[in-house]
């Protein structure tokens, strides 16, 4: 137990002390921003808006991990959110009940991982075209389905899920943990994350295994579908409106950044679902404390480049080993 | 040194080693003009590196090459080309989308003014191609011919650029009979022109056909150059395989378990274009051996029991009742259990731990919903891991970590684990060391008194008369012989791969 939970700490210990290392500098530049405070029952403060503005590609990195560690990539998380928040807002206008609407939106976005596990399990695609398909198809769809304007509702159940709170936490957060923290049991508490790393790593020798690789694909693919889906409903019910050329543009780059800052490898296997949660909040702390800090907004892009550069230079097997290398020598 | 004169290119005494091998151990060859030679032997015998060391795409370590009485030391593939060394491989390496004519004059195209003259070229390509009695739209991408086209272009560019000699490399590897003879003609036609021709193949039909000598390597050793009429293809088979005749004879111990009841039946169980329509009865606990060369059929036919292969013809039959073999999964689901050929490819998961590998076809069989919990791992692990001493500093060891032969041990304790009754091991003994060899061997006879039934695909024929109960001997991707009792002997094992087709199928 005691190894395990160690072994757990090591795999973590890179995205922490980034993390850590970011928001204290972020501290340094803008002293305000550890305090937090009570109004109407919720925290408001910093820390706490990154972690509401990090739910989105929090959530798409939960589904992205499982894709990329079968060694697969899911390119159409974002449209597939435009098409889901679209249905929701469609769904709502429409005047059907909260349950019928979240059940749709959820609905649409595994149809979309069927589809995208269809191409990439049965007619054998590679992933990154597969799911390019979507990614391009999928606004245009998102565009049908809203009839080319920005869909506005205003059911407040809807809206909640965007904007209200939950024991004291905004309800993206709240939806953001609890989802993380069920999807890492579920596959670490059965065989499932041994046997999706398995084929990842290995197809061939996992099928010879006996191992199910169509329907393992398939279910990781429609994960990703239901992550979009959840994060497509948030973005919409936080603009109270459905954009379809705007909602969850370009986030499956930053889920992908997630996955690969969390340390999972684009070539498939290992993964953790909570190092990828966490390189989600070290995007979305570089994207807050870039405002913060007030460096004129044409700064930004570049500045976060140059982080997450950063980051992945300390994360290379090269750096690594040079780090194991000298602490061993300082040892002796 | 009486024949110098009549030879066009001579190797002597070329040493390669890679790290940790020597691939090639001080190996002569010789190559005289207007011959076809032969080169064969076993996977891994040293064949593409011999190939390589004299078209430049390897440096050699040392040795000299002759060519045409001059030394040559060609530095890359086209320094060998400007020479006169040609070579076309098995898979045709040039360009699909690129019309035959600008593949066959690619790089060097007939210009004027710095232009090419598609026009001229076209006519040369025409007239080359017409020197094998080929005609074909020129103008037309290589890619839509068939594979045997696209062996000749191939051929004529190489003939075209070098001229001396021209090495082929299993040109006939994808080719039907009739494709098979059109090559062969040019390649006669080739001969005829003085063309010293290297001829490399898996198919010893086409090598009586075809070839004038025969050289033969084994694990990077030169056995020896022969006439082709007067090497006897059992003979030939021996150089091959490397075993003294009278060598290995019956081990008593498991002839006495070919009595029980049949427990698995193949009746005229085949594939088409994969392996042809057998029959296969496997006792409990009984080893039947599988025999034959490199590309016989002996990989096919255990992954069509496995179910990798779905047969396309006959049934299957475990105690009697028909059994449903038609993915790896249901064979799974039979008890069935197959240790891969190529671990590495077909067998090992590298980034996982020795524990996942081992728990990981149980673990597929009780389905994701029902996991090991980590304590049965580790039991199962440690289990193994004693049982067939495989060496590994820690069960949480990447098992890429770990040597051949405990990688090998490690893939036969996943099926173990699954307590299988029918266990095919394709090649387990090959690339590990003598002490594992010896180890795996004694499992084999372990596993067999203990009531399992195995398959076993091995080139060591030793090997196979020390524990098996039966032998099957393929050839061609056909069953062509079986051998019980006391014929299993390795001498009657090479008569039987030996033996001409249609010659009588018993030794």
């Amino acid at each position: 137990m005691i190894e395990s939970a160690l072994r757990f700490g090591h795999r973590l210990l890179p995205q922490l002390v980034a993390l850590t290392i970011i928001l204290l500098l972020i501290w340094l530049v803008f002293p305000g921003f550890f305090s937090m405070e009570i109004q109407n029952g919720r925290l408001y403060g910093s820390v706490i808006d990154i972690l509401n503005r990090g739910a989105p590609v929090a959530l798409l990195a939960v589904g992205m991990t499982v894709v990329i560690a079968t060694k697969g990539i899911d390119l159409s998380v974002g449209a597939v959110m435009a098409i889901c928040g679209a249905v929701a807002a469609a769904s709502s206008v429409r005047g059907d009940p909260l349950i019928v609407t979240l059940l749709l939106a959820i609905g649409t976005g595994l149809v979309c991982g069927v589809w995208n596990g269809f191409l990439v399990s049965v007619l054998n695609i590679q992933p990154i075209i597969a799911t390019l398909v979507l990614m391009v198809a999928g606004r245009g769809i998102a565009q049908l389905v809203t009839e080319g304007a920005i869909l506005t509702f205003n059911d407040p159940g809807l809206i909640f899920i965007g904007s209200g709170a939950f024991a004291g936490l905004p309800m993206p957060v709240v939806i953001w943990l609890v989802f993380g923290i069920a999807v890492t049991l579920l596959v670490r508490r059965t065989a499932l994350g041994m046997l999706i790393e398995a084929v990842g790593i290995n197809r061939r020798a996992s099928t010879l295994s006996g191992i199910q690789t169509p329907l393992l694909l398939m279910a990781a693919y429609m994960l990703s579908g239901l992550c979009a889906a959840i994060a497509g409903l948030i973005v919409t019910a936080d603009i109270k409106g459905a954009d379809a050329n705007n909602a969850g543009l370009w986030l499956e780059l930053d889920a992908i950044l997630a996955v690969v800052v969390g340390g999972t490898s684009l070539l498939g296997g290992r993964f953790s679902i909570i190092a990828s949660l966490a390189g989600a909040m070290i995007i979305q702390a570089v994207n807050t404390g870039i405002l913060l800090s007030g460096f004129p907004p044409e700064f930004n892009l570049i500045i976060k480049a140059a982080i997450i550069v950063i980051i992945l230079v300390i994360q290379s097997p090269r750096v690594q080993a040079g780090v194991t290398f000298l602490s061993r020598k300082s040892v002796r | 040194m009486l024949n110098n004169t009549n030879d066009i290119l001579t190797a002597v005494g070329i040493v390669k080693t890679f790290p940790g091998a020597v691939a090639l151990d001080k190996v002569n060859f010789s190559l005289r003009r207007g011959e076809v030679h032969a080169l064969l032997g076993e996977n891994g015998a040293g064949k593409s590196t011999l190939i390589k060391c004299m078209t430049g795409a390897y440096r050699r370590d040392a040795g000299t090459l002759t060519l045409d009485g001059t030394e040559i030391d060609p530095h890359d593939t086209l320094d060998a080309q400007k020479l006169g060394i040609g070579t076309v491989y098995q898979e045709v390496n040039l360009l699909g989308n690129l019309s035959v004519a600008e593949n066959l004059f690619l790089g060097r195209q007939p210009r004027r003014f710095g232009l090419v003259q598609t026009g001229e070229m076209k006519k040369r390509a025409n007239a080359l191609l017409a020197q094998y009695g080929i005609d074909i739209n020129v103008s037309a991408a290589l890619d839509s011919f068939s594979v045997a086209i696209q062996q000749v272009v191939a051929i004529a560019r190489a003939v075209d650029l070098s001229g001396k000699v021209l090495i082929l490399d299993e040109p006939t590897a994808s080719l039907d009979a009739q494709e098979v003879e059109m090559l062969f003609r040019i390649v006669r036609d080739l001969k005829a022109r003085g063309l010293g021709i290297v001829f490399i193949t898996h198919f010893l039909e086409q090598v009586y056909d075809l070839a004038d000598r025969i050289t033969v390597l084994r694990n990077g050793q030169l056995v020896g150059t022969r006439e082709t009429a007067s090497l006897p293809r059992r003979e030939l088979v021996t150089m091959m395989l490397g075993h003294e005749l009278q060598s290995a004879e019956k081990a008593v111990a498991a002839a006495e378990t070919s009595s029980g009841p049949v427990q698995f039946r193949f009746s005229n169980y085949g594939k088409a274009g994969t392996i042809k329509p057998f029959d296969l009865d496997v006792r409990k606990g009984e080893v039947v051996g599988i025999a034959g060369l490199l590309g016989s059929g002996r990989t096919e036919t255990a992954e069509l029991l496995f179910g990798v292969h779905k047969a396309d013809s006959g049934t299957a039959e475990i105690g009697g009742k028909p059994a449903n073999l038609s993915s790896p999964r249901a064979a799974i689901a039979a008890r069935f259990g197959f240790c891969p050929e190529d671990r590495k490819v077909d067998g090992i998961i590298g980034e996982l731990s020795v524990r996942e590998n081992i728990a990981l076809a149980l673990q597929a069989r009780r389905g994701w919903a029902r996991p090991l919990s980590a304590a049965e791992q580790n039991a199962l692990a440690d289990r193994y891991i004693k049982a067939l001493d495989i060496r590994t500093s820690d069960r949480e060891k990447p098992i890429r970590l770990l040597s051949g032969g405990n990688q090998q041990k490690a893939i036969l304790a996943r099926w173990l684990a699954t307590n299988p009754e029918f266990l095919i091991l394709d090649e387990p003994t090959r690339g590990i060391d003598v002490g594992a060899h010896a180890e795996i061997i004694r499992l084999i006879g372990e596993l067999c008194a203990q009531g399992m039934s195995l398959i076993v695909i091995s080139s060591e024929l030793e090997e196979l008369v020390a524990y098996s109960s039966r032998v099957i001997v393929l050839r061609d991707r056909a069953h062509v012989a079986e051998l019980t009792g006391s014929e299993i002997t390795t001498e009657h094992i090479v008569n039987a791969i030996a033996a001409a087709p249609g010659a009588g199928e018993h030794p």
